[in-house]
């Protein structure tokens, strides 16, 4: 144990618990497919399927699952001659 | 030249997703791109120790069933940008790995990385032996005790049979890493020492790793032992390991000095 450690009196168990709550709130909600992040992320893709042909190389997915907010960042290039005839 | 590692050991709890983060981080601070892949389907646990949990878009599964691009199923490390995660399924079965799937998969990541740390489940079942399919270097995590000594020398077995490698004819190269060695008790004669369990096993020593509240501190906060306190005792045992699996000489150290002022002004008393 560092001397640093010993003064700043920083123990790790509180972060333990935080990070299992936030990460079983969502794994238990996915067992029921109503974890709305991914729900949202497969709804998104599915539309911009529908109007775009979309590359896999050409599409990234972030999600960052917290406690009380999530978010999503769906990023797609979109190139011309990718459009559909409608 | 990509090196396929497979850190397993047979039975479950000695450490193989400490160690695989371990060496991972330790391999990536050396500059070189490395990826750790978590085989436990079902069961997984390499993105809590990374601390990589709430990213997790995609994993293996998702790549080898085509729903997703290797590269949307890798997250980078926030600490090491050498370092990537690839997840394993957490809500697949295991037997949605397959030979063919595991076998693309580590063909592209093998144009991509210079080290590919598979994370094996415990077991001998499927997930363990696509696993170690690949490898070229494998680590044997073992505990100075009885059942985990008795499951490495199997896993030694099967390494030497159900590889690729094996079946070329050729050798998997095998390491010994012992964790959760406490030099105190084996000096008492209370835990099988390093001697004992390099001569029943017979398979080269890569390092020891002791026994410290350090590791458990590391996986609370979600970082690798390496990276949450790069001098900690169990933090320099895999930074030598990784060392020695790089291919340098590093001499072996057996852990449990005191380091720091106290330990300075009382010497090596534990060793």
């Amino acid at each position: 144990m560092s001397i640093f450690r010993f003064f700043s009196k920083q123990t790790s168990a509180p972060t333990a618990r935080e990070r299992l709550q936030v990460l079983l709130a969502h794994e238990r909600a996915s067992v029921g497919h109503s974890d709305l992040v991914a729900v949202l992320r497969e709804e998104i893709l599915a539309v911009i399927a529908k109007h775009v042909q979309v590359d896999g190389d050409k599409v990234s997915v972030k999600m960052d699952r917290g406690e009380n907010v999530s978010t999503l960042e769906v990023d797609i290039e979109i190139p011309l001659n990718a459009m559909r005839a409608a | 030249m990509a090196k396929v590692i497979v850190v397993t050991s047979g039975k479950g709890g000695v450490g193989k997703t400490t160690s695989t983060a371990a060496l991972g981080a330790a391999l990536a601070q050396r500059n070189e791109k490395t990826v750790v892949v978590d085989f436990d389907v079902g069961l997984r646990n390499l993105d809590l120790v990374m601390g990589a949990e709430r990213r997790v878009v995609y994993d293996i599964v998702n790549v080898i069933q085509g729903d997703a691009k290797l590269p949307q199923a890798l997250i980078r490390d926030k600490r090491l940008d050498t370092l990537f995660l690839l997840p394993a399924s957490q809500t697949r079965d295991k037997d949605s790995l397959t030979a063919e799937g595991v076998e693309r998969v580590m063909a592209e990541l093998k144009k991509h990385f210079d080290w590919i740390i598979c994370d094996s489940p415990a077991g001998i079942e499927r997930g363990a032996t696509l696993a170690m399919r690949h490898a070229d270097i494998a680590v044997i995590v073992t505990n100075p005790e009885v059942s985990s000594v008795r499951d490495s020398d199997r896993i030694i077995g099967l390494l030497d049979a159900k590889t690729e490698r094996a079946e070329r004819g050729e050798r998997v190269e095998k390491h010994l890493l012992l964790t959760r060695y406490d030099p105190a008790r084996a000096e008492r004669g209370d835990m099988l020492k390093v001697d004992d369990v390099l001569e029943i096993l017979s398979i080269p020593l890569v390092g020891i790793v002791p026994e410290s509240t350090d590791v458990l501190r590391a996986s609370n906060i979600g970082a690798p032992v390496t990276l949450a306190d790069s001098r900690s005792a169990p933090a320099l045992a895999y930074h030598d390991a990784a060392r020695r699996i790089a291919g340098e000489t590093v001499p072996m150290t057996i852990p449990g000095e005191k380091r720091g002022l106290l330990g300075k002004l009382f010497g090596r008393r534990a060793a």
